[in-house]
C-alpha cells in the first residue's frame, strides 16, 4: 500500500525528470513513510512511496522485470499473491523477491492487459513496457485505490493523488462546475470527472493504454446480475448461507496476509464484527481492534464496540470523537479528499486512522462493502416500500412503514401518510424510473444548490447530473430486479466516489493506513450478485442470508442488530461558539463573494438559522457542510486565498 | 386578504427555504415537496410559521400536503381556519 506516480511524454525529455519526480512524490509521502524511489528513462519517469507491508526487504518500487524491459510502480494488495506465484513458479518461472509485486510482472509478462483477471486485490498501478513503449495504468474492480491523470504539454502524468498531478507545471487547480452539481446531487463526481477541469480518474474495473501520447481506456470488469426472471443461484437457502460464510472467511483470510500485524476497525455493527471474528480465527497472537466513539449521544456506538471487543478477546483501542475535534481537524480532512463533501463522516474516521498509526500498526480490515453486496442500507429496504405503495395510490397504511424505516429521525416520526407519500416521492411513474431507488436521495440533496451563486447557476444551466448517470447504465440494466438495480446504482457510483474514496483511502491513507475490505471481495461479490433479492432483503430485515450465515460467530445482540447508519454530527460540530476562527472566516459574505460559488445573502442567512446550536434536517445540513467544504477546498487546492494555510498539515 | 396572506406565506418560504433567493418563481401552485424548498423538518416550521403569524391552530390531521404543498393550498386552509373560527 502505497503511491504512485509517473509520466510519459510523446517526444523527447522532460528535462527536470527527477526534480519533477521528487515533488510529486513528496505530495503524497504521507501515503507511503517507509521508503521512496524513481525510474527514470528517455521520455518516462515512474515514482514510488512504498508502505512496506509484504516483502519486507525485497519489495522496493520502482520494481524491474529480469530483462529490465517492464517497470512497475504499483500502490495496493494482490490478496492471492501465494497461490499466483505458486502457479507462475510451475511454469518455470523464477522470483527474485518475496512480494506481491513481483507477481504482477510476471503475469503481465505472460498475459497483458488479460492479467487483471486473475488478480484478486486492491489496487492501482502503472507499469511500463519498454518492448511497446507503451504505459499501462489498471485500477482495482471496485474502486478501493486511487488514480488520477491528466494530459499536458503533450505529456501524459498521473499519481495516486491530485496534490502530486498539481506539482507538474502547468497543471492547474481549476474547479469543474459539473464536478459541484454532481457532488451537490449524487454525493461525488462521477469519474472519469474529478473536482477539477482536466484533472481525470480512471473509473473501477478500467484499464487505460497510453502510447506516443494517445490514451485508450478499456474496462475489464463490473458489477453484473442475472436477469429478473431468471439466473438467481438455484441452490437452498442453508447451501448458500455455507457457501457464503466459506467466502466470506477465506477473502478474510487472504487479507490477513502481511509481513506486518493486520488489525481491525470494529464499529459496533454486524459488519465490522463478522470481519474481526474471522479475522481471530486467522490470527495467531491477539488482535488489536480499533474504534472511534461520539460525544454525541445519538452517533454512538460504543457499548456495541465493547461486547464485540470483550467476546473476542481483542486488544482494543478507541477515541472518542467530539464535535470540537471534527470542526478542528476538517480542513485537514478536506486536504485529504481532495474534494468537497456533504456529510462530515469522514472526519471521525480520520481520527481512527491516526489511533490505529499511533499504535503501530499500518493495515486494517474493515467491514465495509457489506451494505452494497447484501442489500444493507435503509435505501434499499426504502425503495422497496417505496415500490409497494406506488401499487396501490392512496393507501394510508402503506406509506406508514416508511416511519419504521427512519426511527433516528424524530421529524418524520410525526408525519401523515400524505406527507410520507409526498416526501418519498411516492407515483405510479417510479416504478418505470431506472433511478427510482435513489431519487429522493438527490432530490434531497440538490435541494442545497439554491445556495449556489448565480455565476455558477449560470454555468451549469441544464446540466443534469442524475441524467449524466442514468446515460451510463449498461443496456442489461432494465432486465434486473429493482433491488439488484438499486444496488448497482450504489456499488458503481457511491461506492467508489465517495465510500472507498472520502470516507475510505483517503482518512486512512492520511495516516499512512492501510484498509482491506473481505465483504468487496470479487468472489463474494459475484456470488452475492446471483442470491434472489429476498436473501439478503427478506421482508424489511436487511443483509439476511450473511446474519444465517454468520449467526455462530457473534453474540446475539450483534447478531439481531437493526443497521444503525455510520452518521457523524453534522453543522452542529461547527456552530458552537468556541468554534475555531476559520469557521467564520470561510463562511463570511466577503470569502463566500471572493469565490464566487455561493450567494453570500443566502449563506450568511443558513449561518444565522444554524445559530450555536448548527441547523436542523437533511437538506440545510448538506448545505451547510457543503458550503463550508467547498470553501475550503476552493481556497486549499486553487491557493487565491490566505486561508490556505488552514489546511496545512 | 387571500392575496395578503398568500405575500405573507410566500415571504416566509422565500426567506426561510429560499434563503432570500427571489430569482427562482414560485407559482400558486408550485409544489413546495416535488422542487425540495420543504423536507419534513420544513414542514414542522412552515407549521409553527401558520400558528404564529395567522393565529389558527393547524391540527395533526390537517397536516397533509392538501392543505400545505403550494402557496395557493396554504392560503386556502388559513382562509378556512379563519372563517370558521370567526363561526
Amino acid at each position: 500500500m502505497c503511491g504512485l506516480v509517473g509520466y510519459s511524454l510523446a517526444g523527447s525529455e522532460p528535462g527536470q525528470g527527477r526534480e519533477l519526480l521528487r515533488a510529486m512524490t513528496g505530495a503524497i509521502a504521507h501515503r507511503g513513510p517507509d521508503a521512496d524511489g524513481i525510474w527514470l528513462a528517455p521520455g518516462v519517469g515512474l515514482g514510488h512511496r512504498r508502505l512496506s507491508i509484504v516483502g519486507l526487504a525485497d519489495g522496493q518500487q520502482p520494481m524491474l522485470s529480469v530483462q529490465g524491459d517492464l517497470v512497475l510502480v504499483y500502490n495496493g494488495e494482490i490478496f492471492n499473491f501465494v497461490e499466483l506465484r505458486r502457479d507462475l513458479e510451475a511454469r518455470g518461472r523464477r522470483f527474485r523477491t518475496g512480494s506481491d509485486t513481483e507477481v504482477i510482472l510476471h503475469l503481465y509478462e505472460e498475459m497483458g492487459e488479460a492479467a487483471l483477471g486473475k488478480l484478486n486485490g486492491d489496487f492501482a498501478f502503472a507499469l511500463w513496457d519498454g518492448r511497446k513503449r507503451q504505459m499501462l495504468l489498471a485500477r482495482d474492480r471496485v474502486g478501493v485505490r486511487p488514480l488520477f491523470y491528466a494530459m499536458q504539454g503533450g505529456g501524459f502524468y498521473f499519481a495516486s493523488e491530485i496534490k502530486a498531478l498539481l506539482t507538474v507545471p502547468g497543471i492547474e487547480a481549476e474547479i469543474d462546475p459539473f464536478a459541484l452539481d454532481e457532488i451537490f446531487t449524487l454525493w461525488a463526481p462521477i469519474a472519469p470527472r474529478t473536482g477539477f477541469k482536466d484533472i481525470l480518474e480512471l473509473p473501477p474495473g478500467h484499464f487505460m493504454i497510453v502510447r506516443d501520447g494517445v490514451a485508450k481506456i478499456s474496462r475489464y470488469w463490473d458489477f453484473d446480475f442475472p436477469d429478473a426472471v431468471d439466473g438467481y443461484d438455484p441452490r437452498s437457502e442453508d447451501e448458500l448461507a455455507e457457501e457464503v460464510l466459506a467466502l466470506l472467511d477465506d477473502a478474510t483470510r487472504i487479507r490477513m496476509r502481511a509481513d506486518v500485524p493486520v488489525g481491525a476497525y470494529l464499529s459496533g455493527g454486524l459488519d465490522s464484527s463478522i470481519t474481526t471474528a474471522l479475522a481471530v480465527r486467522h490470527t495467531p497472537k491477539q488482535l488489536s481492534t480499533f474504534s472511534v466513539g461520539f460525544e454525541s449521544v445519538e452517533h454512538d456506538e460504543t457499548g456495541f464496540q465493547r461486547i464485540m471487543a470483550e467476546a473476542l478477546g481483542t486488544n482494543h483501542a478507541a477515541v472518542t470523537c467530539r464535535n470540537g475535534d471534527i470542526a478542528a481537524i476538517f480542513p485537514q480532512v478536506i486536504a485529504h479528499t481532495e474534494r468537497p463533501i456533504v456529510r462530515t463522516a469522514p472526519a471521525p474516521l480520520f481520527l481512527l486512522s491516526d489511533l490505529v498509526r499511533r499504535n503501530g500498526i499500518k493495515v486494517v480490515l474493515t467491514g465495509e462493502g457489506a451494505d452494497e453486496v447484501f442489500a444493507g442500507y435503509d435505501l434499499f429496504k426504502e425503495d422497496k416500500v417505496r415500490r409497494f405503495a406506488a401499487r396501490q395510490p392512496g393507501s394510508t397504511s402503506r406509506p406508514l412503514l416508511f416511519k419504521r424505516l427512519y426511527p433516528y429521525l424524530p421529524n418524520l416520526q410525526g408525519q401523515s401518510a400524505e406527507y410520507l407519500t409526498a416526501f418519498f416521492g411516492v407515483t405510479p411513474d417510479l416504478l418505470h424510473d431506472p433511478l427510482a431507488s435513489h431519487r429522493p436521495r438527490f432530490r434531497s440533496t440538490s435541494a442545497a444548490k439554491v445556495f449556489f451563486s448565480g455565476d455558477l447557476r449560470a454555468q451549469l444551466q441544464g446540466y443534469d447530473a442524475a441524467g449524466i448517470m442514468a446515460d451510463m447504465l449498461p443496456e442489461r440494466f432494465g432486465r434486473w430486479h429493482p433491488q439488484h438495480q438499486a444496488q448497482y446504482l450504489e456499488s458503481r457510483f457511491l461506492l467508489p466516489g465517495y465510500i472507498l474514496s472520502s470516507q475510505g483511502d483517503r482518512m486512512a491513507m492520511a495516516h499512512g493506513i492501510e484498509g482491506r475490505f473481505p465483504f468487496l471481495d470479487y468472489r463474494l461479490i459475484e456470488l452475492a450478485s446471483c442470491l434472489p433479492p429476498r436473501l439478503s432483503l427478506k421482508g424489511l430485515t436487511e443483509k439476511h442470508i450473511l446474519r444465517r450465515a454468520t449467526r455462530d460467530l457473534l453474540p446475539q445482540s450483534i447478531a439481531t442488530r437493526t443497521k444503525q447508519p455510520y452518521r457523524a454530527p453534522d453543522s452542529q460540530a461547527f456552530a458552537a461558539a468556541d468554534a475555531p476562527a476559520y469557521v467564520a472566516d470561510m463562511l463570511a459574505p466577503a470569502s463566500i463573494a471572493a469565490t464566487g460559488l455561493f450567494n453570500p445573502q443566502a449563506v450568511a442567512k443558513l449561518v444565522a438559522k444554524a445559530g450555536a446550536s448548527g441547523v436542523d434536517g437533511f437538506r440545510d445540513n448538506t448545505a451547510y457542510i457543503g458550503v463550508l467544504s467547498t470553501q475550503i477546498w476552493h481556497q486549499t487546492f486553487t491557493r487565491t486565498s490566505s486561508a490556505t494555510a488552514v489546511a496545512a498539515e | 386578504m387571500t392575496d395578503a396572506i398568500k405575500t405573507n406565506i410566500r415571504n416566509f418560504i422565500v426567506e426561510n427555504f429560499l434563503f432570500g433567493d427571489t430569482s427562482q418563481v414560485i407559482e400558486d401552485a408550485t409544489s413546495l415537496i416535488d422542487n425540495g424548498y420543504v423536507d419534513s423538518t420544513g414542514v414542522l416550521e412552515l407549521v409553527m410559521f401558520l400558528e404564529q403569524t395567522f393565529g389558527i391552530k393547524v391540527a395533526d390531521s390537517e397536516i397533509v400536503p392538501a392543505n400545505l404543498d403550494s402557496i395557493g393550498a396554504i392560503a386556502a386552509y388559513v382562509v378556512g381556519k379563519q372563517q370558521s373560527a370567526a363561526a
